[in-house]
This record gives C-alpha cells, structure tokens and sequence, in this order.
C-alpha cells in the first residue's frame, strides 16, 4: 500500500468507517458556503471612511501612506526617495498601470524593468487592491509585479488606486475569483502588512528583517 | 530524531528554574505577548465569534479529512505542483533528501517550521552533506546555538542580547572582533546581511505551511521577517511540509481563521506576510522556484483523529497557551524536554512520542485553565490533558505511591462513617502540630508541601462533628 | 429554576471536604449566609468528597463512585451550595463529563448539576443579596481562584459583597486572575514549579498595600497562606465567606489568634 492510500485509509477509519463518501462529498464546503457562514468585521461602508480606514491601519502597521493624483504618482515617488536619502533609481515590473503613471518623467526618476537579484534599492509595484479592516495589500506575482521587488530592495513602494480599496479580505477573493477563475490562483499572492519586522530579540520591535525596511504607499485618487 | 528529555522533566524544570539569565528572559513572555493579546481581542468586536466560527471550520474538516486530502491534492497537481505523502517523521525526511538530491543540491534555506523540528530535518540534511540553513532570526540564532526552539513563535525567546552577539562574535568569523554590536538592531542588520547571501545561494528553500487550502491547492504560509517569502522565491525548488490537518476548504474558510491567529499569537492585528504559494513558476513568470513540492505528513495525527484528542488537531500553532500557563512562565520551553512546549505540547507530545515518554506533560498542569481561556480555536487543553492522566492511570503508568494514594483514599471517602473519623483524627493531629502558631514547618507526608511553604494547621475538630454537636443542642434546647 | 424559585429555598450546604477538616469556620460562615439570606439550610451528614482528585488523577472509577453517592445524597434539594468555585465546578461542569455515554444518569446528572453553585455566586445571582451587615475596617485584596473564574465565570459577586462590608477598602493586585499554583496534587508531585508560581503571586500581594488576602477556595487560600507565613509576611488570609459573615474572631489561615480574640 503507498503510503498514500496508507493515510487516507487510516483517516477514514477514523471519522467515517462506514461512510458513504458519496454522500460526505455533498456536505465539503464552497466559497459560497464559506462566505455565507463567516463573520466579517463590521466597517463604516462610504468610499472615503473605507480609504481613511486603510490609511489609518497601515500606518498602524509602520507603513508610510500618501494621497495622490494619478499625475503626482512619479512627483510623491521622487519627493520620498528624496526625503529619505535614497537614489533617484526604480525597479519595476511590467505594469501597464505604473507605466502609465510614470511616463514622461524619465529624467526625474531612473527606471529599470524586470525582477531584481537583490542588488536594487528600491522597488516599486502596482497592488491589486487594499483591506481596509488591516490596512493590507493585495499583492499578484506575474511579469507585471515579480514577487522579489516584494522582498529584496530595502525600500518597497507600492502604488494602490484608491477605488480598490476593500473593506474585506473577502471582497478582494472575490475579486481574485472574477480574474483568475474559481478554485484558481496567482502563483503567489502576497498580503503585505507594513515592511519587514523582527522581535526575536528580547522581544524588541525591529523593522527591516529579511525584506524591506520601508514600505511607502501611495494612494491614487483621481 | 530530536533528542527526548520529557522523561527528565523534573529535574529539566529545576534547572530552568535556577537559570537567572532564563528567568529574566521569561519576563518578556509573561508581559508582552498578554497585554499585546488582550489589547487585540478589545479592539475586535467580533473577536469571540471568529473564534467559533475558525472552531467550526476546523471541526467540519478534520469529520471529512480524507476528503479535504484528496481535492487539495488534485489541485496541487493541476497547478504543477508535486505532492508527496509521509507516514512517519523518517519518511518525510526521506523524501525531502529524494528532492534535494536530485538536483544536487549543497544548500537549503529554511522558514520556519515546527513541523521541521518535530521530524528533525535539519539532522537528515546535515547528514546527507546538505547545508540547512534558518533563516528566522530567532531560528538562526538557536541554530548556531545548537539549541531547539524553547517557544513555537518565539524560538529563541529563552535568550537574551548578550548572548546572541557572543554567538554572533563566535560564529561570524570573517567580520572584526571589536564591531559595535550592542543593540537588537545591530544584530539583526548582520544576521540580515549574511543570510541574504544564503538565500541568493541556496539550491533549495524548505517551508512550512500554516494553511493548505483545498478549494485552490495553495499552501499559505504566515511570517513577520520576509524570510519565509525569500526562502520559497529565490531557490531552483520550493518545499512545503505541513502536517494533514492543514487544510481548511476554501480562501474564505482562511481569512476567518487568519483573523483570529496573529491577534492571538503577537497580538498584531495582522501579521506582516501572508503568502498564499500555488504551484511552480509559470510561464511568464520573471521568478519563482521550477519545482513545487508539497510533502503531506501524518506522524501520528490519523491515530487522534476519532479520539478524544481529535479536538487538539484544530491548533493553528499561534501560542496563545504558553504565552499564558503560569506554568510555561516559570519553567520556560525546553524544560518540556521534545518539540511542543506549553498546554499545547502537554497535549500533543504524548500523541506523537508515547505517553510513557510524555507523561510528565499533562500531569505539569494546575489545571488553571487559562489556555483553554485563550485558545483561538477553543481547544478543550485542560480536559485533553486530564484524559492522557486516565491513559496513564488506566496502564498503571501513574507512579505507584500516587497510584496507591488516591485509591486509598478513594476508599475511605466512599465510607463516610471512617471517613468522618479519620477526618476528626487528622483534623485533632495536624491541630496539634501546629500549635500556638498554628502552622505546621515540616510534615514527611507532604514534604514537598512544606519545603516551600508552611502548612496551615486545621482548627482542631472537623466542621461536621462541631455540625453535629450543634444539631443535639439545638435540638436538646427544643 | 429562576422562574419557580420558592421564597425560602431548600438549600443543601457542600462543605468541601478541605473546610471539613481544615476550616470548619468557613462552613459555618457560609451557613450564616445561606440562613441569613432565607435559605431553608441543610446539611447532609453522609457527604466527604467531590472526587476530584481522583478525576485529575485519572482515576475514573472512583470518581464515578463518589460522584454518586454525592448525587445520591444532595439531589433531592432546591439547590446545592458549596463556598467552593473548585468544588463547585466538579459538581456543575464536570460532573455531567464523568457520566456521559450513560443513559441512565446522564439527565438525572444534567438536572442535579443545574442546582448547584458556588456560594457567593449563589447569594448574588440566585438570592439577590446586594449587601452583607458586616462591619470590618481593613484593607482587602482578593484572588480569583481559577476553577471559580474560568469555569463559572465568578469575578463581580465576591467583589460586590465585600465592597458592602462597612469600613472596607478593596485594593486590586496585579494579575489577581492568574493561578497561585496551588492544582490540588500539583502542588505536592511539581512542588518546585508550584512554589515558583506562588512566589510570584505573593509578590503581587505584598505590592498592595492590602492587610488582608481574601479568596473563594481553601485550597488556594491554603497554598498561599502557607507561603506568606514562610516569607513571615503578616498579612491576614481568609476565606471570603468569614469576612462576610462577620467571623473574624478566630486565627485567620495559618496565624495565631489575633490579640483579644477579635475587633
């Protein structure tokens, strides 16, 4: 017997010896069903408490938020870079959104495409959307936003657009579902809340563990 | 196999008690993560109901395990994915050896992962000539310690600064003796700087998982440091091993229990990364590892399941218990003597290495039942435990003199004629011990009792012989 | 229960079997409660133990046994009342545990377990007491033995009666709902790891500025009172019911009799 089938015997052994497992598979749990049996945490629903809420709770989480209109974007990525000392060069995937976003303002900031092997300093990303409940990012692996600019640069800046802000995790599965097909999922999805962190010793909040030491938002309303 | 000193618990929790550096270190598990807890679960209205509904959840999927298994495991394998199935610990090692070898593989990064302890992974690989290499900090440290986890959060919570810039100065040989290394962010920032190299480096990253999901075939796994994502991006090949009572049905089913696990764990409202892991590189993908294992691990769960330990196998590993047991707080981590530590190891370990080994375990337990209090998925610690004390009774594994105690004096509270007289004896006797004082320094039968503290005497006759007496005069006044 | 309580319930008193023999003042404190309060009071002559050492230590048989007899004797009351959350909770929460799976008991279990309460919980949420007569000036901490805490959700009533004791100030100790080590068996088979946890505990205690330590279980109240003594603290310990009742005359746990034999 594989061991395989050596587990799964002893399982049903276990809970269901004389089960009709024909029967057992109708009661197996859906999205649908998840959704309507889960208690979501109550939040206030208009667009703008949404957004102030996200803000609140990443800044909460040691992430710097900025408001911006969709022609500030390159303007509040180079004002931040400034303000922290760090060069004018960016790591970005391929992001039609933050291609759009940063045309025409090549000589403000260097930018570079692709994946990074650790060696860039800062890496820009475009989020799917933002929970509000937590103030966390939604972010989708793929050629557009390669998971390492998550990771490896020492500071992270994300671009979000203000109207895919969520007020929960599920409202962005959802949305997930919608562009991926059921039971379908990105190669990685990151929930990112706040940059890196460690309190390993002696229970000391350090940020800036193994990935970024800052995470900069910028939240894009027209 | 990780060396077992349950057996020796005892004297382990002498010793650990006698540790000033050890004690110190505990304070910050005493305060922090209770008041980072509470602090969470009062800003969380609907905090008690995701606690039933994650219960629920977990209940529903461990009553249709085996078929959870199944369409978990289809979906990993539609999504590219390998998945292997491990009966024992050696088996699970076994096949984690198979996948790094068969790309020659010299080094492995690592998340953390307890299930990685519980089969002693990093012994396996070492012995293959693989280099494993932890990449949590706390598990870095313990590791160039030679130490096992004393927390299953906070490995290296048994530890102070000192110490871990000693390890650093001993063991980070290529940098200057004299560096500055005096502050918990100078540490980090070297221990970052070296292992970034190990990631860029390594052939394969080893993770566990905090959540298989079936619905997907995605494994999630739940960090602060970032480690556990570079571990899993950067390498030819990623591995998960996770135990089989992982699963939960769908990405709805883990938002639930997410929501209560960090709040309960460090008392974040949500841990930094949440990373849900679906398969290999695809491809347009710019990074991303080849090859996707994830290696299912029974060790000795399908045997709970069915049990009255079956409710233990919804533990999502946060620490709430220990983080909160007067007596974890006294005696730290590793006094427990194998992997799980706490209420939550009292319970398990004698599961998964015998209860004549474990035995002490579940017996180390005043029963306060604060961990059941705090249990994010209301797990039933206390009773669990008492149930193993049952086994050990049932198997005559309870030490003899305890053994012969409690019968005897079953026996004697069963006769409530010899029961009230030897209570009066003994009510008369211990009184007149005590004497003026009324507290008795030193009795042989309760020695243990008396070397720490005094035994308060009774006050000399039992409340129901003063009863009786006091029945006949009121009814002789009548 | 609530909607059909009589006026004057048949109330049977649990004594425990460590106030029997430790603290009978105890038991007649709780008696003048109970009387006080309306109760109709008895006490069964034929009770000894609840059984639950033999429960935390595996032994289930014996546990049945005791069990049973405990029923036997007390079921036929309004209410059974032990000033015990410990004991308490054995009766009401464990008890329906030890005879699952038996038809034959299992109801007869459920409706005897559905009578009984630990004694200030009793007089608060079942009798309505809001105030006891007591007159005591002294500074009071109190620890929340964890049976009584966590099991029967016991933390306000003993509060809300002593604060009604004329003269009474109540200082709140750190962590006063964390264990003091004392676990029954616990303290004698793990007495290093017990004396670690009482040691902090009395820590806390000495930090008040309390001259007196109150709590609802002789078996805490033992463990601690002995390791004050053992650190020669002076502060006075009692069981809740002697300061309600008015019974201070005697040596509180573990000390001589105060000068004058009262206040």
């Amino acid at each position: 017997m594989s061991q395989r089938e050596e587990i799964l015997s002893k399982v049903r052994a276990a809970i269901a010896p004389n089960g009709n497992h024909d029967e057992r598979r109708k009661n197996l749990r859906t999205a649908a069903i998840a959704k309507a049996d889960g208690i979501i945490p109550k939040l206030p629903e208009s667009k703008k408490a949404i957004q102030a809420r996200f803000e609140e709770r990443a800044v909460k989480a040691d992430a710097t938020v900025v408001f911006s209109k969709p022609r500030e974007v390159a303007n509040n990525i180079a004002k931040y870079l400034r303000e922290h000392n760090l060069p004018s060069a960016i790591r970005t995937g391929d992001d039609k959104r933050l291609k759009t976003l940063l045309r025409g303002y090549e000589s403000l900031l260097e930018i570079s495409h692709g994946r990074t092997y650790g060696d860039d300093m800062v890496g820009v990303s475009h989020a799917l959307g933002g929970v509000a409940e937590t103030g966390t990012l939604f972010m989708e692996s793929g050629k557009d936003n390669p998971t390492t600019l998550n990771f490896l640069p020492e500071t992270h800046i994300v671009v979000i657009n203000a109207d895919d802000i969520e007020t929960s995790y599920e409202n962005l599965l959802e949305k997930l579902r919608d562009k991926y097909g059921a039971g379908e999922m990105p190669r990685v999805l990151n929930m990112i809340t706040g940059p890196s962190r460690s309190a390993d010793i002696e229970q000391t909040l350090i940020l800036g563990a193994h990935g970024p030491l800052r995470l900069h938002i910028i939240i894009v309303r027209k | 196999m990780v060396e077992i000193t349950s057996p020796e618990f005892k004297a382990n929790a002498r010793l650990a008690m006698g540790d000033g550096q050890l004690q110190q270190a505990l304070g910050h598990v005493r305060t922090n993560f209770i008041n980072k807890r509470a602090e969470a679960k009062a800003n969380l209205d609907e905090f008690d109901e995701l606690r039933d509904s994650a219960t629920a959840i977990k209940d529903h999927v461990l009553e249709h395990l085996d078929l959870y298994l199944e369409k978990y495991e289809e979906k990993v394998i539609a999504s590219g994915g390998h998945v292997h199935w491990a009966a024992t610990a050696d088996d699970a090692c076994k096949q984690i050896l198979d996948i790094c070898r068969s790309v020659g593989a010299k080094s492995v990064t690592k998340g953390k992962s307890m299930i990685s302890e519980e089969i002693a992974l990093n012994d396996a690989l070492s012995a293959a000539g693989i280099e494993p290499v932890e990449t949590d900090l706390g598990e870095y440290i313990i590791q160039l310690r030679g130490e096992h986890p004393s927390h299953i959060i906070a490995p290296a919570v048994h530890l102070n600064m000192d110490q871990v810039r000693d390890d650093f100065i001993k063991h980070h040989t290529h940098l200057p003796a004299d560096r500055p290394l005096n502050e918990p962010e100078t540490l980090l920032r070297e221990a970052r700087a070296i292992l970034r190299e190990k990631f860029l480096n390594a052939d394969v990253g080893i993770t566990g998982a905090n959540f298989l999901i079936a619905e997907t075939g995605t494994s999630v796994i739940v960090t602060n440091e970032g480690n556990g994502d570079l571990t899993q991006t950067l390498p030819k090949i990623h591995i998960v091993i996770a135990s089989i009572e992982k699963i939960v049905p769908t990405l709805e089913d883990m938002s639930q229990i997410v929501r209560v696990l960090a709040r309960s764990a460090t008392g974040q409202d949500m841990s930094v990364y949440t990373t849900l892991s679906t398969g290999p590189r695809r491809e347009d993908d710019p990074d991303g590892p080849e090859e996707y294992h994830v290696v299912l691990l029974d060790n000795g769960r399908s045997s709970m399941l069915g049990t009255e330990f079956q409710d233990m196998l919804r533990c999502i590993r946060c620490g709430a218990c220990m983080n909160h047991c007067p007596v974890y707080h006294a005696i730290g981590g590793h006094a427990y003597g194998w992997v799980y530590p706490g209420p939550m190891g009292a319970v398990l370990s004698p599961s998964l290495i015998g209860v004549d080994k474990a035995g002490h375990l579940p017996n180390a337990s005043t029963f306060c039942g604060r961990c059941e209090d705090v249990c994010p998925m209301h797990i039933p610690l206390p009773k669990m435990m008492r149930h193993w004390r049952e086994r050990e009774f049932e198997k005559h594994l309870s030490p003899m003199t305890q053994r012969a105690s409690i019968r005897g004096w079953a026996w004697v509270a069963k006769r409530p004629f010899l029961y009230r007289m030897m209570a009066s004896a003994s009510a008369r006797f211990l009184w007149l011990l005590g004497g003026v004082n009324h507290r008795i320094k030193s009795l042989p039968f309760a020695w243990g009792w008396t070397r720490h503290r005094d035994m308060p005497a009774p006050e000399g006759s039992t409340f129901m012989s003063q009863w009786r007496e006091r029945q006949a005069r009121d009814a002789g006044d009548l | 229960m609530s909607n059909s309580m009589p006026k004057n319930p048949r109330v049977a008193l649990f004594v425990t079997c460590l106030v029997d023999l430790f603290r009978p003042s105890v038991g007649f404190a709780s008696v003048k409660l109970l009387e006080d309060a309306g109760c109709d009071l008895d006490v069964p002559m034929c009770q000894t133990c609840c059984g639950q050492p033999a429960w935390n230590s595996g032994d289930r048989a014996d546990t049945r046994d005791l069990a049973e007899a405990v029923i036997r004797n007390f079921e036929d009351y309004d209410y059974i009342v032990a000033p015990s959350g410990s004991c308490a909770g054995m009766l009401k929460k464990h008890y329906p545990e030890v005879f699952k799976g038996d038809e034959l008991w299992e109801s007869r279990v459920e409706r005897f377990s559905e009578k009984v309460y630990e004694l200030t919980s009793f007089l608060v949420d079942v009798m309505k007491v809001e105030k006891v007569d007591a007159v005591l000036k002294a500074d009071i901490t109190y620890h929340d033995s964890c049976a009584g805490l966590r099991e029967l959700g016991i933390q306000e009533q003993p509060r809300k009666l002593v604060s009604s004791i004329k003269g009474v100030t109540m200082t709140e100790m750190k962590n006063s709902d964390v264990c003091c080590g004392f676990g029954g068996t616990f303290a004698v088979k793990y007495s290093e790891i017990s004396n670690s946890i009482v040691t902090t505990k009395t820590g806390h205690i000495k930090e008040t500025s309390a001259k007196m330590l109150l709590a609802g279980d002789l078996g805490c109240l033992l463990n601690m009172a002995g390791k004050l003594r053992r650190e020669n603290s002076n502060i006075e310990v009692r069981h809740v019911a002697e300061v309600l009742a008015g019974m201070v005359d005697n040596a509180p746990i573990g000390q001589r009799t105060p000068k004058g034999g009262g206040r």
